[in-house]
């Protein structure tokens, strides 16, 4: 038998890793093969957001409930507060319930995402700590957590719909592209409030300031169509602007889009998301050190 | 089969101690405070809160496939640096290291073990975390479930484990990757005796019959001299010996002498040790005692943030096992933040002549433990003339025992 064999290889259980991956570790290194780790850690990440998923809602008495009270319960006030005491205008022929509701979803998940994530890596420095896999992991399972969430709410506004027989626009079919949209603002901004958190702890203390905030600033209890034209521009450095916008066009189709408002909100989520990951990227090295 | 696995060239590892903020983490207020005098009073004095520390220092190696290296050397000898930088939890602040194969590294044992999840759903996620595929856990699942002796408890959350099932876990399942280099720091300390055993006799196993590489840390020399073929010695981040396992043991055990007394590197926790040592009855600060003079120790205990500490000693001989272990209550409700000094006495004439080292921790009985030191303070009992003078370096325990002895004709 003249069978050579490769030094290393000979007592490789016959599996989907029978080549031997030569590793490097040199300062800076890590850079290199980062996204092609991403890819081999991919079912860490599933068992993380599964984990996470279902650790939410362990030795809660209502348990996925409370994906439906929360925002149930701002929309009525919202509805009761905006709509009936204020009086605000409404988007065409619309019931205000909608118009907040359809605000609500993104809105929320916006809110939910960057308050999971931007503790995530904290709460995992044990973690961190003790074994290696791309950081990006960590908060990117939590912002799927959030999106469970989400769609747990999004039942609700189905059965509001069929309560006020309110029929969706045809752009409803455009719905999936907001989504994702929301997804990488709050994506973007969390990744660099998490690296941030990791360094400064301020920051716990910061964003459920932001979230709170940002429910006024943002056009949730409101239609956008209310702010003047001549702040409509400024406004839409807000990427949720766009998001919720665009959520409201595709539900109730009645306010057109302002474009250039959406081009600018579009820049700003993009924006946004190349800062986190640059920033998380350049600071990940060490968080081991720094948690 | 003696190929190069593990490369290791001119390895340091740097870091910032600046010693005006002793938190790990900064605050922002800090910071811009920070900033803000910086920018009246200029450069005065810049460079002096900051000083650089090397945990491990120009370490070069190389280990060949099938190796089972023993790393030995103090705390603070960058044992665990090195192993967090061979699993790639930090990075190396110069130097360059070649690993041909997939590591995985026993860091902790149960890394994110969630208290919530059943044992089923934590096999899968530490198997995950570990760098398992799913259908590599799946196939080795029955081995698992019977390694750890749990499967009537498999669908019970683990927060109603015992320690001892948790444990048993989480080591099953670290036992079942199947890397060609497995890194294990300390995690066989846990356990009872017949777990521990069994554990043993799994990484054996995996070294020897499955030619696996294994880099284990640990303080306890017997496992080490079990279980390895090479021992490299650390002291003070720089690699000192590299070679056989006895000889190592030997050198770290003689090396083990010089430090004196033990002073407080992190300082961020609620109360902590800011220094010990021992001194006689006299109050000398000494290392060395007579076999018929008491042993005191003196504990200077700092940041007292908690009312109610209790204080823990063990006493260590040359192997590294316990000798016996004495804790005490300390009601702090009265003493000032500034600190506290304890005294611990060993009664004269209990301690066999020979080399001892203690373990000290500071704890809340069962709660928290908010500070433990392995292995510290080394220190002699000296032969001032027992009955057993004659048998010096042998092993007669560690106790002198004054037995009534009697005889019939």
């Amino acid at each position: 038998m003249t069978v050579s064999v490769e030094p290393g290889m000979t007592d490789q259980p016959a599996g989907p890793a029978s080549q031997v991956p030569e590793l490097v570790i040199e300062p800076g290194r890590s850079e290199k093969n980062y996204w092609g780790d991403l890819w081999r850690y991919r079912e860490l990440f599933y068992i993380l957001s599964w984990r996470d998923v279902k650790v939410r809602y362990k030795q809660t008495v209502l348990g996925a409930a409370w994906g439906i009270i929360r925002p149930l319960l701002t929309m009525i006030i919202f509805t009761i507060i905006f709509g009936r005491v204020a009086k605000l205008p409404t988007e065409g022929t619309a019931p205000y319930a909608i118009l907040v509701y359809a605000a609500m979803l993104p809105w929320q998940f916006f809110a939910n995402a960057l308050g999971e994530a931007s503790a995530s890596l904290v709460g995992n420095s044990n973690l961190i700590t003790k074994v290696y896999f791309p950081r990006l992991i960590i908060p990117a399972s939590s912002v799927i957590v959030s999106l469970v969430d989400f769609g747990i709410s999004f039942l609700l506004l189905i059965l509001l719909m069929v309560w006020y027989r309110f029929v969706p626009s045809g752009h409803i079919i455009f719905l999936p592209f907001f989504i994702i949209m929301a997804f990488l603002a709050s994506f973007g901004i969390s990744l660099y409030l998490t690296a941030l958190n990791v360094k400064y702890r301020d920051f716990r203390y910061i964003i459920p300031f932001i979230v709170q905030f940002g429910l006024y600033v943002s056009p949730v209890g409101f239609s956008s169509s209310v702010v003047p034209e001549k702040w409509r521009l400024l406004y839409s450095l807000n990427p949720m602007v766009a998001v919720i916008d665009g959520f409201r066009w595709c539900i109730l189709g009645e306010q057109r889009i302002f474009l250039p408002g959406f081009i600018l909100s579009s820049l700003v989520t993009v924006f946004f998301c190349i800062i986190g990951i640059w920033y998380f990227r350049k600071t990940e090295k060490s968080f081991a050190d720094n948690i | 089969m003696s190929s190069t696995i593990i490369k290791v060239e001119h390895l340091t590892k740097k870091f910032i101690l600046s010693h005006d903020a002793p938190e790990r983490y900064k605050s922002l207020r800090d910071v811009i405070a920070k900033k803000a005098r910086g920018m009246i009073e200029k450069k005065q004095k810049k460079n002096e809160t900051q000083e650089e520390f090397a945990a491990l220092q120009d370490v070069s190696f190389e280990i060949r496939k099938g190796d089972r290296v023993g790393i030995i050397g103090r705390n603070g000898a960058g044992k665990s640096t090195l192993l967090k930088i061979l699993s790639r939890i930090t990075e190396p602040s110069e130097g360059r290291i070649t690993i041909k194969g997939r590591v995985a590294s026993l860091l902790e044992v149960g890394t994110g073990f969630h208290p919530e999840l059943t044992g089923r759903e934590n096999i899968f996620l530490n198997g995950a975390i570990l760098g398992m595929s799913r259908s590599d856990i799946r196939r080795q699942f029955d081995a698992i479930v019977d390694f750890a002796e749990i499967d009537k408890f498999l669908d019970t959350p683990v927060k109603r484990y015992s320690s001892g099932m948790y444990v048993r876990l989480a080591f099953a399942v670290a036992a079942h990757l199947e890397p060609e280099i497995l890194i294990v720091d300390e995690v066989l300390a846990v356990g009872d005796l017949k777990f521990q055993q069994k554990c043993l006799g799994k990484m054996e196993d995996v070294s020897r019959n499955q030619g696996r590489t294994v880099l284990f840390v640990s303080h306890n020399m017997g496992i080490i001299s079990n279980i390895c073929n090479v021992g490299y010695v650390f002291q003070n981040g720089r690699l000192l010996y590299t070679g056989k396992t006895s000889d190592a043991i030997n050198l770290y055990l003689d090396n083990a002498k010089e430090l004196e007394s033990y002073e407080a590197r992190d300082k961020d926790k609620p109360v902590s040790f800011k220094s010990v040592f021992f001194s006689s009855a006299s109050g000398d600060r000494k290392n060395e005692f007579a076999h018929d003079e008491p042993v005191r120790i003196r504990f200077e205990i700092q940041n007292i943030l908690s009312k109610n500490v209790d204080i823990g000693v063990a006493v260590l001989d040359r192997f590294k096992s316990k000798v016996f272990t004495t804790i005490r209550n300390l009601d702090l409700g009265k003493v000032s933040n500034n600190g506290l000094m304890v005294d611990c006495e060993i009664p004269h004439s209990f301690l066999a002549p020979g080399s001892y080292s203690l373990d000290v921790a500071l704890f809340n009985s069962k709660i928290t433990s908010y500070e433990y030191i392995n292995d510290i303070l080394p220190f002699k009992v000296i032969d001032n003339g027992t009955e057993l003078a004659a048998f010096e370096g042998a092993d007669y325990g560690s106790v002198l025992c004054n037995c009534n002895w009697d005889y019939e004709a």
